[in-house]
């Protein structure tokens, strides 16, 4: 089920590359990833939306989050090509697909603190 | 992973998680890892650690990659450190710009731990190969400056050995590079004892340090030969046999030498394969040339050297221009040389010859634009009688002055007249008397003039009056030339007697030959303008000893020095 939205090739590459790192490396994705969202959301213009939605795109790509890096990828690409009529859905869709990844995180959290 | 691949590397991102996994992968591929948030911070890490690759980010708050990229590099200077931009621009000018701005190569997310390692070690190799070829070039340029340095001491050592002769007499001027030495090419001149000024323009073939070496023997000998009393014969061939012995094959010495004698208003030649030199009057005619008639220096074994020479008149005032072939051999911009002709068309031009050096060297910058360093340019003016300046001749103490009452008897016959001078030999031992010392010039003037009287009077029975004309002068010295040659028996005898005399001393020299006399009465009664290119000798030898005087019917002919 969590295959359409997390790479798990990338994911074992990503625990073994982060040996004990890789609970700390969940937690900082998620406080980052919340600061994201937030940016795209007050963003008051094209290039705020543009940056942030890229920053997303790279930090979501390499956590194995290929749905949400496709998404962030697809806003990027939509604020190059004004107007921005309906964009607010893209950014909608991009809300709902990082609430999978975070669940999809929070139980890896729990799974390694559980030990 | 082997420690001498292992690299510090500075990771630039702003995105914590993204900072946080490639820092992780770097370090686990054994390199030791900084880390910044932002351009700025990168900046200023990068000078406090100077690591030695750089991964950044593109897009940064505070100071972006492309700005980063571009303070690094600079600070950098020119050791390679290279720049990795992590980017996933997929746009065309966004990655010309990274690669403007100093970028060495590019990384897309998500992170590939193979692949960035690959990166790594490719861009390993190119910084090692950067540090090598600095490292390289650093060593040339060493090399260059510890050559230039044993240039210059052997320059300064040489200075000393070839400049200890008359250079700077006032009728030499000349023109060589401050390098000339490591062109192979050289200049000496001195004075002999009793006057004679020697001149030598030489130029060894090939260049730098194997062109100089042989200089300093060369210079050695003839200060050595000429401060002796040596004419051009014997000096050439001890230079030539020397050059041989030391020298490799393919290297030797073309020369041109000159002895110029006041005394006998005469130079002597002797030219091995040098440019033409010049031969000019007062008036900047050319009355001759000194053209090359042997082998360069240092090739021929010494019985097969070939040391005759040319003798030409040489008045008070006319002038010898000797060059080496850098002057030819100067090119235009189109490659096309100098050459004989032009220089003789500002020969030709010249109507002061006391402006003729300037005018070849003008017409030499005039026709190359820029001067060659390896030109040598000689233009010596025969002086008159008063006006030389001999160098001082120093001889070291040696112990002991000898006992001054002793005699010698010197006989030369058959061969050994054709082929030895004993003069420089017998001043050489008359040194022994210390009180003596500072007439060494007049003892080596009529020495010299009652030798080659005898020989040339004497045995070979030449006629002094034959050199009243400049026609004359050259056949005198060619029928001298064939006379010896073919020279059976006849001698020259020098006694020398030294005696205790009052509170000092007496030097009797006696020359007797074997010729059939002259009459004394009659010579020595003419006027000195008769006597016109010959007949000097009778007179210097008057002036000189305390006391001369011919007997036995002009065959024998007695000098006195009393101190």
């Amino acid at each position: 089920m969590t295959e359409i939205h997390i790479d798990h090739k990338v994911l074992n590459d990503l625990r073994e590359v982060m040996e004990d790192g890789y609970l700390h490396l969940v937690q900082t994705f998620l406080d980052d990833s919340e600061r994201r969202l937030s940016e795209l959301h007050a963003a008051k213009n094209a290039d705020e939306l543009g940056s942030a939605a890229h920053s997303f795109k790279g930090s979501s790509s390499n956590m194995g989050a290929v749905a949400l890096a496709g998404l962030c990828q697809q806003l990027e690409d939509r604020v190059r090509q004004p107007p921005l009529y309906g964009i607010e859905d893209l950014i909608n869709r991009i809300d709902l697909e990082y609430v999978e990844v975070r669940r999809f995180y929070r139980g890896e959290e729990h799974r390694i603190s559980a030990g | 992973m082997a420690a001498e691949q292992a690299l510090t590397v500075l990771v630039a991102e702003d995105g914590a998680a993204d900072r946080l996994l490639l820092a992780q992968i770097v370090r686990r591929q054994g390199h030791q890892v900084f880390t910044a948030e932002n351009g700025e911070q990168a900046v200023a890490l990068f000078v406090e650690q100077r690591p030695q690759l750089v991964l950044l980010d593109a897009l940064m708050p505070v100071m972006d990659g492309f700005e980063a990229a571009r303070q690094i590099k600079a600070l950098a200077g020119e050791t390679l450190v290279p720049i990795i931009f992590l980017t996933s621009l997929n746009e065309e000018d966004a990655l010309v710009r990274c690669l403007e701005a100093g970028g060495d190569d590019f990384m897309a997310k998500p992170y590939s731990a193979v692949i960035l390692a690959a990166k790594i070690r490719a861009m390993g190799r190119l910084r090692r190969l950067q540090a090598t070829v600095l490292a390289q070039r650093d060593e040339i340029t060493r090399h260059h400056h510890h050559l230039l340095n044993e240039q210059r001491v052997a320059k300064a050592v040489f200075d000393k050995v070839a400049h200890a002769g008359c250079l700077a007499a006032p009728n030499i001027r000349y023109l060589q590079s401050p390098y000339a030495l490591f062109n192979g090419d050289l200049l000496l001149a001195a004075f002999t004892p009793s006057g004679d000024m020697q001149v030598l323009l030489g130029d060894f073939t090939g260049h730098g340090l194997p062109a100089a070496v042989g200089a300093m023997p060369l210079a050695e000998v003839f200060y050595g030969m000429t401060a002796k009393g040596y004419g051009l014969a014997q000096t050439l061939r001890e230079m030539n046999a020397k050059l041989k012995r030391i020298l490799p094959v393919d290297m030797f010495c073309c020369a041109v030498m000159l002895n110029l004698s006041v005394q006998r208003g005469s130079v002597e030649v002797w030219n091995g394969g040098m440019p033409d030199g010049y031969r000019l009057s007062a008036g900047g005619e050319v009355l001759s040339t000194l053209a090359s008639r042997h082998l360069p220096l240092g090739i021929l074994a010494p019985e097969r050297f070939d040391d005759s020479t040319q003798v030409l008149p040489l008045a008070a005032g006319e002038r010898l221009l000797l060059l080496s072939d850098g002057v030819l051999d100067t090119a235009d911009d189109l490659e096309r040389l100098f050459g004989v002709e032009r220089l003789q068309g500002v020969l030709a031009g010249n109507r002061d010859p006391a402006h003729l050096f300037d005018e070849v060297m003008q017409a030499l910058e005039r026709f190359g634009g820029q001067p060659r360093d390896d030109i040598s340019l000689c233009d010596i003016r025969m002086f008159a009688a008063d006006e030389r300046v001999p160098a001082p001749m120093i001889y070291a103490e040696r112990g002991r002055p000898s006992p001054l009452d002793w005699s010698l008897g010197f006989e030369l016959r058959g061969e050994s007249l054709k082929q030895s001078n004993p003069v420089p030999y017998l001043v050489q031992l008359l040194q022994e008397i210390h009180p003596l010392r500072s007439r060494t010039g007049s003892l080596h003037s009529v020495l010299s003039e009652l030798f080659s009287n005898a020989l040339e009077h004497g045995v070979l029975g030449l006629d002094s009056r034959l050199k009243r004309d400049v026609q004359g002068f050259a056949d005198y010295y060619r029928e001298r030339a064939q006379r010896l040659a073919a020279l059976a028996d006849g001698f020259v005898r020098i006694d020398l007697k030294v005696e205790p005399h009052a509170e000092g001393g007496r030097l009797m020299i006696e020359v007797r030959d074997s010729g059939a006399g002259f009459d004394v009465q009659r010579v020595l009664s003419q006027p000195p303008s008769e006597q016109g290119l010959s007949g000097r000798g009778l007179q210097l030898i008057t002036r000189l000893g305390s006391n001369a005087q011919w007997c036995e019917g002009g065959r024998c002919a007695r000098v006195e020095f009393v101190w």
